[in-house]
C-alpha cells in the first residue's frame, strides 16, 4: 500500500488534534508516515502510532526554533524523497499552508489548502472544500506531481488505529534559505485553559452587543459551562474588548465546530465566512433582523444579559 | 539609498455580491462587482508607513494580475498613495492556480526590480494564504509573513507574528517577501486629491511575453489543480426561533440538552 507523509504539529512532543485527524484521513489514502520535527519529536511516537502511523520520522535541530518556516520545508522535502509517497497531508494552520505551499513548488506538485475532507479517487485523493463563505463545496484533486494538501480543524473525526509507529530518524540537509529569516524573539501565548479555537467542538462567540470587554466574562462563564473554546468578531476585537488571536471571520480564524453560539453578532458576511460550516448553529441577539438569524438552527431574539447568564446557569444545574 | 516596494494586490469579486463560478469552474468575474481585495489595501498601507518614516529615497509599485477590470484595483492603491502601477494581463492567464500566479508574480517582480515585496495575508476570494510563500521561494529571498507590526532601518526588515502558541519577533535581510495582516494598521482613505493625483500615475501593462513566460506554463491548462465540482450549498432549513419572554436561556438549554450538547 502506498504510504501518505503527514506533518505533525506538536509542542514539546504533545501532538495537536488536527494531526491526530490527519491520520485517520490518511489511511483512506494509504499508510500514514507520520514526519515529527523540533524539540520532543521522538515523544510523538506513541500518539501517533496509536491513531496509526506505521513509521514516525523524526529529526530535531535548533534550526526548526531559530528560523522561520524553512527548515521544516527542507525537512518535509527530504521525507518526501525518502518514502516518495502517494500524498503529503499538513494541518491548515497558518504556517502549515506555508510550509506546504513552498513544498508543493520544491517538488514540482500542485497544492490544495483547507480541505474540510478527503477521499481516495481514481485519479488520486480527492478533496472536498467549502468556498465563497461556504456557499459553495467544490472538490477538488491535485493534477501534477505528489498531492500536497491542507486539511482544516475538526475535518474528521479522530479513530484510534493502532500500528507499528517505529521511530527512524530522518537525515536534513538544510537549504542556503533556511536562516533567512531569524526568530530572535518568541512570547508564549499565556494559557487560558480553554480549548484551541479552531479545533474547538463547542465555540461561543461575542459580537457587538457585548458591549465592552468587561461584559465578556459572561461570554467566558457559558463557554467555561460547555467545555467551549471563545471566540469575538471583527467589531469586538477591533473595539479591543477581545484579543485579536479569537477573532472568528474572514480575517480572522475560520472555525468548524460541532456547535457555534453567536451572541451578539449580527451576522456580517465577513463573520459567516469564518464559522458557517459549524454543524449546529445557534444565537441570541435583540435584532429579530440580524442576518445571523437566516443561519441558525435555534434562534433567541432578545437581550444576551438576560439570555446568557440564564443560559449558563441552565447549564451549570443540568450538569449538576 | 533607495529602497524599491514591489506591494502585489489582487482584484476580487465583491463578497456582499453573489459569487458564483462559470462553466469552466473558474471564479465569475463578469456577474458579480470586482474590488481591491481589502486584505491587500494593509499591504499598501504598509507600505506608505515605510516610505513616510523613511529617510531613503522610497518608490512603491503596486503590481497585480488580473483581467482587464483589475485596473481598478491598481487605481484604488494609487490613489491612496502608490508611485506606479503594473498590471500583467493575458487571455492566456484565465484559470490560472496559485502556484502559477506565483510564477507569473516573480517573473514580473524580478522584471521590475525590487528591495521589498509586501503582500496581504490572503486574498478575500482564494483565502489560500500561500501566494506570499511561493514568492520567496521562487525569488529566493527570505520570508516574513503574517505581521502585525513591520519596520524597515538599514537593509533590514523586523517584524511581529502573532501565532496561535506564542508572539514571534522576526528579522532579515533586504531583499525580502512580506506579508502583513489586517492587525498591521488600519488602511487609510483615499484623499480627493490622491484620486486626481492616481489618474495621471502610469500604469504599465505587460503581457506574457514580457515576462518570458509560455501560454502553458499558467492558465487552465497549466494549472497544477484541477476542480471537478463545485456545487452550490443548498439553503439552511429555517431553524426554530423564538423571542425572548423571559424563558429564552431555559429554552436554549432545552434546545442544547435535546442535541446532546449539555
Amino acid at each position: 500500500m502506498a504510504e501518505v507523509l503527514v506533518f505533525v504539529d506538536h509542542v514539546d512532543g504533545a501532538v495537536r488534534k488536527p494531526t491526530l485527524e490527519l491520520l485517520t484521513l490518511a489511511r483512506r489514502i494509504g499508510e500514514p508516515v507520520a514526519v515529527a520535527l523540533g524539540a520532543g519529536a521522538e515523544n510523538t511516537a506513541a500518539a501517533l502510532a496509536e491513531h496509526g502511523a506505521v513509521k514516525v520520522l523524526t529529526h530535531d535541530a535548533s534550526e526548526y526554533a531559530d528560523y522561520l518556516v524553512v527548515p521544516k520545508v527542507d525537512a518535509l522535502q527530504a521525507a518526501v524523497e525518502s518514502v516518495s509517497p502517494a500524498a503529503v497531508l499538513v494541518p491548515s494552520s497558518a504556517e502549515g499552508k506555508e510550509i506546504a505551499a513552498r513544498l508543493a513548488l520544491r517538488i514540482g506538485s500542485g497544492i490544495i489548502t483547507d480541505a474540510t475532507d478527503l477521499e481516495a479517487g481514481d485519479e488520486g485523493p480527492v478533496a472536498t472544500q467549502s468556498v465563497f463563505a461556504a456557499s459553495f463545496t467544490t472538490k477538488s484533486r491535485v493534477s501534477k506531481g505528489t498531492p500536497v494538501i491542507t486539511v482544516k480543524p475538526n475535518s474528521a473525526a479522530v479513530e484510534a488505529a493502532p500500528a507499528a509507529g517505529a521511530v527512524e530518524s530522518l537525515a536534513v540537509t538544510f537549504s542556503a534559505q533556511a536562516t533567512g529569516t531569524k526568530v530572535t524573539g518568541r512570547t508564549p501565548r499565556e494559557s487560558t485553559g480553554r480549548p484551541e479555537l479552531t479545533e474547538a467542538a463547542i465555540v461561543v462567540s461575542g459580537g457587538r452587543g457585548v458591549n465592552g470587554a468587561e461584559n465578556f466574562a459572561l461570554i467566558e462563564s457559558l463557554a467555561d459551562s460547555l467545555g467551549a473554546a471563545v471566540g469575538a468578531s471583527r467589531a469586538a476585537v477591533d473595539a479591543g474588548w477581545y484579543p485579536h488571536t479569537n477573532q472568528v471571520g474572514q480575517t480572522g480564524k475560520s472555525v468548524s465546530p460541532q456547535l457555534y453560539i453567536a451572541n451578539g453578532i449580527s451576522g456580517a458576511i465577513q463573520h459567516r465566512a469564518g464559522m458557517q460550516t459549524s454543524k449546529t448553529i445557534v444565537a441570541v441577539n435583540k435584532d429579530a433582523e440580524a442576518p445571523i438569524f437566516d443561519l441558525v438552527d435555534y434562534g433567541v431574539v432578545g437581550d444576551l444579559f438576560d439570555v446568557v447568564p440564564q443560559l449558563t446557569e441552565e447549564i451549570n444545574t443540568r450538569k449538576g | 539609498m533607495s529602497l524599491r516596494i514591489v506591494v502585489t494586490v489582487k482584484y476580487v469579486p465583491d463578497a456582499t455580491g453573489d459569487r458564483h463560478f462559470a462553466d469552466d469552474l473558474t471564479v465569475d468575474r463578469d456577474d458579480v462587482d470586482g474590488l481591491l481585495s481589502e486584505l491587500d489595501e494593509y499591504a499598501v498601507e504598509q507600505a506608505l508607513q515605510i516610505s513616510e518614516g523613511s529617510d531613503d529615497d522610497v518608490e512603491i509599485t503596486v503590481l497585480t494580475v488580473g483581467p482587464e477590470d483589475a485596473k481598478d484595483a491598481l487605481r484604488k492603491a494609487l490613489s491612496m498613495g502608490a508611485d506606479k502601477a503594473i498590471h500583467v494581463e493575458d487571455d492566456d492567464l484565465h484559470g490560472t492556480d496559485a502556484i502559477g500566479t506565483s510564477l507569473v508574480l516573480a517573473k514580473a517582480i524580478e522584471k521590475a526590480g525590487y528591495d521589498l515585496v509586501i503582500s496581504g495575508l490572503a486574498s478575500t476570494d482564494g483565502t489560500m494564504g500561500v501566494v506570499p510563500a511561493l514568492l520567496a521561494e521562487r525569488l529566493g529571498v527570505p520570508q516574513v509573513t503574517l505581521l502585525s507590526e513591520v519596520s524597515v532601518e538599514d537593509g533590514t526588515v523586523k517584524g511581529r507574528r502573532d501565532g496561535d502558541a506564542a508572539s514571534e519577533q522576526l528579522e532579515a535581510s533586504l531583499p525580502a517577501v512580506v506579508s502583513v495582516t489586517d492587525q498591521s494598521g488600519e488602511a487609510r482613505y483615499p484623499s480627493f486629491k490622491g484620486i486626481m493625483a492616481a489618474k495621471k500615475k502610469p500604469v504599465e501593462s505587460w503581457d506574457l511575453s514580457d515576462l518570458d513566460l509560455e501560454a502553458e506554463e499558467v492558465g487552465l491548462e497549466g494549472a497544477w489543480t484541477a476542480v471537478d465540482s463545485a456545487t452550490e450549498r443548498p439553503a439552511r432549513t429555517a431553524g426554530t426561533i423564538v423571542k425572548d419572554e423571559g424563558e429564552g436561556g431555559k429554552q436554549l438549554a432545552e434546545f442544547l440538552a435535546g442535541q446532546k450538547f449539555i
